[in-house]
């Protein structure tokens, strides 16, 4: 490598001042989430209270309406295997967005290196993609018969096409010229793909994946509904049979904080990965 | 001049073919560019400026004529030996400063620690030391074109292609950007060859003109810009400066 050109008096370039007032603007977001996170805790467990005090007050039987204590003490029912049937759900939600993340980046990568697949493959996507998976359900259990693989199939068939058509995006979206600018420098394909389009389409990928997280609940939901001997959404239907409300909100509750801890996941993922201006 | 020059244009010519229909982009360039000198090609929009660089920069090859690059003197390797700079200044987003500076190393595979100490050394050039670690949204649109040049020089190329560096940028910043280049122009020692639709920073950063007229490109001529070389922001008011902008404007046919 041939020397550096020696500095010279460059003009002074943002200084102090400028950094002052960017702590101030920094500790003002700061100050600014607090209060939003309060707000929303407040909101939440005042919500709750009157619902608890709503209930009793009303004198609403269990059976309609249980108040949150009653769906609390449900938990403690041994039969119900709490633990076990939210591990199953969770096995198969997980396993099926992997899947998804996996196939759908994939899937997309292929079709941004080779033309002829995406001439022939992708209007089959299309047409695929419009199809209400929900429904193939059934035809799936069909095929494979019930259990944890099937439904992260269904789940799976769920999340992919979100992220495969996000990350697609992302991937052809390369400015010409910065594509100019890595080939004057007799950059190969593989340059291209390893410091502009790979990097570029995170964002994208990411944004794909938290529709997916999204999705991948319900899917999972649909494949214990439609036939299962195991998970949550199994466990909602035998205790409808038997009229326990109470139990038939816990599983709802559990439902929904899987589907948030791995929309959290997601977010956490695209917070490590993403610089902040470049998030979708 | 006397010594050989390192760009040697003779009757160059471009057909762009697309759809079926041809677009003559330039019919015949004949440019010389001595070594270490900084050439304007000024002339209309769609003229084939653009269209000259990128032959220059070995993306698009010549139809017709002569295209020799480098001399006896000086070889010239073609990817290791160019630097280009765009209107925009296209910094990668999820890349630092430092890091966006560094995107032709990784590109040609250069030793990592001393094109990191290259890439601080061109940054303090640019007039952007203590920036490294900032991201390009960080930057106002005059700092991210201070970047992209200093990206340009990271390779230590021999020539750098500059399209309309300075386009994107509003009238004030651009001004304080014609001094700060050549101020890097001189302290680099680079050969460049820049476009631009602005005579007067054709004039004032240029130490040779190269004028096109329209559709096809031709030359309509070269010449010296004889002016000295401490060049301050007043020099656009002397007789001298003035009479290089009248020729320009007479060759493009707006007298
Ligand atoms: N890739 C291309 N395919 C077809 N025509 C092109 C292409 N690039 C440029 N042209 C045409 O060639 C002419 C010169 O373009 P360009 O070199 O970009 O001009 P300038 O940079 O001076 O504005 C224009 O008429 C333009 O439409
Ligand atoms: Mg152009």
């Amino acid at each position: 490598m041939p020397d550096a050109p020696g500095p010279t008096s460059p003009p002074a370039p943002p200084g102090g001042a400028d950094a002052a007032e960017a702590a101030l603007q920094r500790r003002e977001e700061r100050r600014r989430t607090a209060w939003r996170w309060l707000a929303i805790l407040v909101v939440h467990v005042g919500l709750v209270l009157a619902w608890q005090f709503g209930v009793r007050a009303s004198g609403l039987p269990a059976v309609v309406l249980p108040a949150p204590t009653d769906i609390i003490v449900t938990l403690a029912k041994q039969n119900y295997a709490w633990a076990d049937n939210t591990w199953v759900t969770a096995a198969e939600i997980v396993g099926g967005y992997l899947l998804a993340v996996v196939g759908g980046v994939v899937l997309a990568l292929l079709f941004s290196w080779s033309r002829l697949l995406t001439v022939a493959v992708f209007p089959v996507l299309v047409t695929l993609n419009m199809v209400p998976k929900v429904a193939l359900g059934p035809l799936v259990i069909t095929w494979f018969s019930y259990g944890l693989r099937t439904n992260m199939l269904i789940t799976f068939s769920l999340c992919v096409f979100p992220i495969l058509l996000t990350t697609l995006r992302g991937l052809r979206e390369v400015e010409p010229d910065l594509l100019d600018l890595v080939r004057s420098l007799r950059g190969s394909r593989w340059a291209v793909f390893r410091t502009i389009q790979l990097p570029g389409s995170l964002p994208f990928i990411l944004s794909g994946m938290k529709v997916g997280a999204v999705l991948a609940v319900a899917g999972a939901v649909v494949g214990e509904f439609i036939a299962s001997d195991r998970g949550l959404a199994y466990l909602m239907i035998q205790v409808q049979s038997s009229l326990d409300t109470p139990a038939m909100f816990m599983a709802v509750l559990l439902l929904t904080l899987l589907g948030m801890a791995l929309y959290l996941a997601v977010l956490l993922l695209e917070l490590a990965l993403v610089p902040r201006d470049a998030r979708r | 001049m006397g010594a050989e020059p390192l760009i040697r244009l003779r009757d160059v010519a471009k057909v762009y073919r697309s759809g079926g229909r041809r677009v003559t982009a330039v019919s015949n360039v004949t440019l010389d560019v001595a070594e270490g000198s900084m050439v304007a090609l000024v002339g209309p929009s769609g003229c084939g400026k653009t269209t000259v660089l990128k032959i220059l920069a070995g993306l698009h090859q010549a139809d017709a004529g002569e295209v020799r690059i480098g001399n006896a003197a000086s070889g010239f390797v073609p990817g290791h030996d160019v630097g280009m700079v765009f209107q925009q200044a296209l910094l990668l987003k999820w890349r630092t400063i430092l890091d966006n500076v560094m995107l032709p190393a990784d590109i040609l595979g250069l030793p990592r620690r001393a094109a990191r100490a290259r890439a601080r050394c061109l940054l303090e050039l640019v007039g952007l030391h203590g920036c490294e670690d900032r991201y390009p949204y960080e930057l106002s649109g005059g700092m991210q074109q201070r970047a992209a040049i200093a990206r340009a020089l990271l390779h230590d190329p021999k020539l750098i292609l500059m399209d309309e560096p300075f386009g994107a940028l509003d009238a004030l910043t651009r001004e304080r950007m014609n001094l700060e280049m050549r101020r890097i122009w001189r302290d680099s020692g680079k050969t460049i060859v820049f476009v631009t639709h602005s005579i007067q920073e054709a004039v004032f950063l240029g130490s040779s003109c190269a004028v096109l007229t329209a559709g096809p490109a031709r030359m309509a001529d070269t010449f010296e810009i004889d002016l000295p070389v401490e060049r301050g922001l007043d020099i656009k008011t002397t007789e001298a400066f003035g009479g290089y902008v009248r020729r320009i404007y007479g060759l493009l046919g707006l007298e």
